[in-house]
């Protein structure tokens, strides 16, 4: 799973969570994976996500190093930013270990660098 | 549309993971066909539902290279064979194993593609995990589709469109209806025969 996706993902489907957003990550194993740079991709992902998100997301795995707590509203002209963010973004990836949702405290396993977000019919809303 | 890679799968998986089929071929000619529409889109994110051994989300991923794919499948199976057939094709991707779109964020997808298990059976063999998921449709072929139908005004981006595969059995019409009351118009992109099925893909936008 790359940090991309767990900004994207949501428990919100279980009965009597409200928002389920955003998930904890608890990794066992990550591997790093390298994807070419292309600015203008990372340019047009940044503002479709929840930055500060994704900023605590690669923080609680250990690897917010460089990475700005907010956007300058100029990202787009700094390289270097541009590099870092395409860095957490896509190259980092949680192979093994599971996300918890915030509210009810219910896990999902990583394994394979695959989340299991399937819950039972009982869980659901 | 350039087909990708296969030749990183052993013939035996596929006890396990829908194998690429005439249906898939057909999504993928559709995509192709409507290629002109979905460049002016510039899509940034899209999500392949069910996508099994990975064929159409890569080959999706081959044509725009400044999108990020994604997909579920209820299948583990499938959802490490879709990361493998992304990787071999170097494709940017990665892949949840999910009940349909239950567990992402709204408002996120320019791009939804399905081809649904559409077989018309009995309602109890429908909502299994392993390959009988990959056909089995339940009452008219639709009771897979028909909850996804439910989540789509919701979870695709407003300028988004979503490319759903169905057979005549699976009454498109009542399809059509259904999406229109969501407020979606529909356009048949592509229609062809396979041995004895009639077998289209539609595309549904906001009207
Ligand atoms: C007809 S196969 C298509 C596979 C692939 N997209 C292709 O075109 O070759 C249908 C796929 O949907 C998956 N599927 C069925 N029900 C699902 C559900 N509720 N959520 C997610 N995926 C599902 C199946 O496991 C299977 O991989």
């Amino acid at each position: 799973m790359k940090l991309i996706t767990h900004n994207m993902l949501t428990s919100k489907c279980i009965k009597g969570v409200l928002t389920g957003f955003p998930l904890a990550i608890n990794a066992t194993d990550i591997k790093i994976k390298e994807v070419d740079f292309n600015s203008e991709f990372i340019t047009r992902v940044i503002p479709k996500l929840d930055w500060e998100v994704l900023w605590c997301a690669a923080n609680s795995i250990g690897h917010s190093d460089g990475l700005p707590k907010t956007i300058e509203p100029k990202f787009e002209e700094d390289e270097e930013f541009l590099k870092k963010a395409h860095h957490v973004l896509l190259e980092i990836e949680v192979e093994e270990g599971h996300l918890t949702c915030p509210e009810s405290g219910r896990q999902f396993p990583i394994s394979k660098g695959i989340p299991n977000m399937l819950l039972t019919e009982a869980e659901v809303q | 549309m350039e087909t990708p890679y296969q030749d990183h799968i052993n013939k035996a998986e596929f006890d396990h993971v829908y194998e690429p089929a005439e249906d898939s071929f057909l999504l993928i000619d559709a995509l192709e066909r409507d290629l002109h529409y979905l460049s002016e889109i510039n899509p940034t994110f899209c999500l392949e539902v069910g996508s099994g051994s990975g064929i159409v989300v890569t080959a999706f991923g081959m044509a725009f290279p400044n999108c990020f794919c994604i997909s579920t499948d209820i299948n583990f199976k499938a959802c490490t064979m879709s990361r493998s057939t992304a990787e071999r094709n170097k494709v940017i991707f990665d892949t949840v194993n999910m009940d349909l779109i239950t567990a992402f964020n709204d408002n996120l997808f320019d791009i939804i593609l399905f081809n649904p298990p559409y077989v018309v059976t009995e309602s109890k063999e429908c909502g299994g995990k392993d390959i009988t998921a990959s056909w089995a449709g339940g009452l008219k072929g639709r009771e897979i589709t028909d909850k996804l139908l439910d989540m789509i005004p919701k979870k695709l981006a407003s300028k988004g469109a979503f490319y759903l595969l169905l057979i005549r059995e699976n009454i498109p019409e009542e399809v059509i209806e259904i999406m229109s009351k969501y407020g979606f118009k529909s356009e048949i992109i592509i229609e062809r025969r396979v041995r004895n099925e009639q077998q289209l893909v539609l595309k549904f936008i906001k009207s």
